[in-house]
């Protein structure tokens, strides 16, 4: 990691993986002969994310961003590899109180503000709830002013608390789902495309509310989404993701002006963006291929046009360059040049 | 409504829409869902329409095509296709011209085809409804129309199932699907929603490339700004079941005339320029139950005037389009609206 020494990490990620075994009972197996089959929904990635900073992780459905979102909130426990918060490795064993005072300092904010909330509870108690699984409230009268205070924040008014979820809207439902991940006062927040079931009038009030959330409490984010533009506007940094592995990282404004790895030109070159109506988009022949058979060597090589033999058979080792790092042998090699971009309206 | 927003060639239009209302009939009274929509699609001309969830778009593709889920109904206005007006024809009528003369395509394209069926039998019944075909012809055009929508070894494909295709192939199938009986207009609502964005790409390509080689006109529903951009020719802005923006694509997107669609514009991240915060229109859309007096946003318009709270605005000719919005009215306050003012 380039960064690893001159930053102090806040959550690091190291050799982190997940297998789903997606195999065929037992029995069935032994019938008709067939083997074992594993999903790796994340094949080996590292992360360091500082604290106060946004990492953003972007990728095609299916790459595996959501699974690590779950992955670091413990919601899976990983196959290798080490997750470690504040300096505290996240697997290892500990008692029971240490382990929720642990759990309090990060919390997840999901996509769907209609699945997420409980349909059946008043919006006070989902609210409470982390209150008062962690003991955060000396009194009734406190956690009443805890969770009006919370509302208040997330640009609500206490009185809603009476309501239940399906009085609100979607995006009220978003202000909800972030009041609650606030209740239990983390550090940190994995938030799994917390905009991408919105509005895009909505979507701007909400990435908004969050990066004032997160200027005046100091909270590190962990932010999933498949949107490259959303991507741009909220993060310090940013890794893509291809098939479980990380392809590139870097600063968001490296990343965006000069884009490394083929993957990381070709979503560039995909985005829609209203700045450049006359512009054609170049669709990119291809699709993911299955997790399940990954290809071999770099898993972008059969739709990449930088792709040689050595691509076709080398895992290529992620590099350090320009204050990010690539896993890409063309690049390595200097076969493939950097080029910068730009994305001013044409005249 | 007297002005019917014009499309931008002078062509006999294939579409014309004239003050459509859409109404759901409930327990707390009738929702007015679409309310006096009017515009025309000229033949192989792209017509977005834009807007946020519950704005109408989608109900009005709906109404186009004949597919209203009860108990919405059409209450009123007319459609016409070429000249011929279909919204008020029996239900089996209806069935020939949806297919031969009018196109659908869906967000979901897993929902929208049969899974039982092999794609080449879906496409093969869908020929033989709409043209007089033998089984062969049939099966060789289905082969034909899967090559045009760029599936690979179509000879061989024809026989998968639709969980056998990835959802961009999928979409594909439901684009041949559409194709089948060579429409005359083609309504998409959110056909690439459901797919990851290098896909979404090539989608539009074959969207885009489909309508030049045929001439066929295209009403594509979406509530992506950027797809619009790319792919329309003129677009539609909706807001609580009304259209208060439409014009030219480059214009509505740069040179917006509604405070909403300045609004709406702002507010998508772009990759031009990186600011702090990103525009945001305060509150929501309002739900149906509660649409405002006058014009439904001044809640959340920072342009409001009086007249804004009172009287609500037709499509006004603006810049090189239309739109819903006092502030474009040049001959000022009628007579009417200062009566109303009066009152108020």
């Amino acid at each position: 990691m380039p960064d690893g020494s001159t930053l102090r990490s806040f959550v690091r990620i190291e050799g982190l993986k997940r297998h789903f075994d997606v195999s065929a009972p037992w029995l069935v197996r032994k019938l008709e002969g067939r083997s074992r089959q594993l999903v790796q929904a994340v094949d080996g990635i590292d992360i360091d994310i500082a604290k106060g900073e946004t990492f953003s992780l972007v990728g095609e459905s299916g790459c595996g961003k959501s699974t690590v979102a779950r992955l670091v909130v413990g919601l899976y426990p990983p196959t290798a590899g080490r997750i470690e918060f504040d300096g505290q490795d996240m697997a290892g064993r500990r008692v029971r109180s240490e382990s929720a005072a642990l759990r309090r300092r990060l919390q997840m904010i999901f996509q769907d503000p209609y699945a997420s909330l409980n349909p059946r509870w008043r919006v006070f108690d989902i609210i409470a709830e982390p209150i008062r699984a962690f003991g955060l409230a000396t009194s009734k009268a406190d956690l009443e002013k805890q969770v009006g205070d919370l509302l208040r924040q997330v640009r609500l008014t206490p009185a809603d608390g009476r309501k239940f979820p399906h009085e609100f809207s979607g995006g009220q439902r978003q202000r909800i789902s972030i009041a609650r991940a606030l209740a239990s006062r983390p550090e940190f927040l994995v938030c799994d495309e917390p905009t991408s079931a919105l509005d895009v009038s909505v979507q701007a009030q909400i990435l908004n509310l969050m990066m004032d959330l997160q200027r005046r409490f100091g909270l590190t984010y962990l932010f999933i989404s498949h949107n490259l533009a959303v991507v741009y506007h909220i993060s310090t940094r940013v890794g893509v993701m291809y098939l479980g592995r990380l392809v590139e990282q870097a600063p968001t404004d490296t990343l965006f002006r000069r884009p490394k790895h083929p993957y990381t030109r070709m979503l560039l070159d995909t985005i829609p963006d209203l700045e450049m109506t006359g512009r054609q988009r170049t669709p990119v022949a291809g699709e993911v291929p299955s997790p399940l058979d990954p290809p071999s060597g770099c898993s972008f090589h059969p739709r990449c046009p930088f792709a040689n033999d050595r691509c076709k058979a080398e895992r290529p080792r992620s590099l350090p360059i320009e204050g990010g790092a690539v896993a890409c042998h063309a690049i390595e090699e200097g076969r493939l040049a950097i080029e910068d971009r730009d994305y001013r309206p044409a005249p | 409504m007297t002005t019917v927003a014009r499309s931008l060639s002078n062509k006999e239009p294939l579409l014309e829409v004239k003050n459509l209302r859409v109404e759901f009939p409930t327990r707390r009274g009738t929702l007015l869902a679409v309310d006096d929509v009017s515009f025309d699609i000229a033949p192989g001309e792209v017509l977005g329409v834009v807007g946020e969830s519950g704005a109408g778009k989608s109900l009005t593709g709906n109404a186009i095509i004949g597919l209203l889920e009860p108990p919405g109904r059409i209450a009123g206005g007319e459609i016409r296709l070429e000249g011929r007006r279909i919204d008020n024809l029996p239900y089996e009528q209806m069935r020939k011209i949806r297919g031969a003369r009018i196109g659908a395509i869906f967000q979901d394209p897993l929902t929208s085809l049969n899974p039982l069926y092999s794609v080449g039998r879906q496409l093969v019944e869908t020929i033989q409804t709409h043209l007089p075909m033998s089984a062969a012809d049939a099966r060789k055009r289905a082969i034909d129309l899967l090559k045009e929508v760029g599936i690979p070894g179509a000879e061989h494909r024809i026989d998968h199932y639709p969980h056998q295709f990835s959802g961009g192939m999928r979409q594909r199938v439901v684009i041949a699907l559409a194709l089948c009986a060579g429409p005359r207009l083609i309504v998409a609502d959110e056909p690439t929603t459901a797919l990851d964005v290098s896909i979404q790409a090539q989608i539009i390509a074959l969207l885009k490339r489909l309508c030049r080689d045929h001439g066929t006109a295209v009403m594509l529903v979406t509530h992506d700004m950027g797809v619009i951009a790319e792919t329309a020719d003129r677009v539609a802005v909706m807001y609580a079941g009304r259209i208060v923006e439409i014009g030219p694509v480059h214009n509505v997107i740069k040179h917006a005339n509604h405070p909403y669609t300045r609004g709406l514009m702002g507010s998508i991240p772009s990759l031009g320029h990186r600011s702090e915060r990103l525009i945001q229109i305060d509150g929501s859309m309002p739900r149906l139950t509660e649409i405002p007096r006058g014009c439904a946003f001044n809640p959340r318009c920072s342009e409001r005037g009086r007249r804004c709270l009172v009287e609500r605005p037709d499509l006004i000719p603006a810049g090189l389009g239309w739109a819903a919005c006092w502030l474009h009215d040049v001959a000022g306050v009628g007579p009417a609206a200062t009566k109303e003012l009066a009152d108020a």
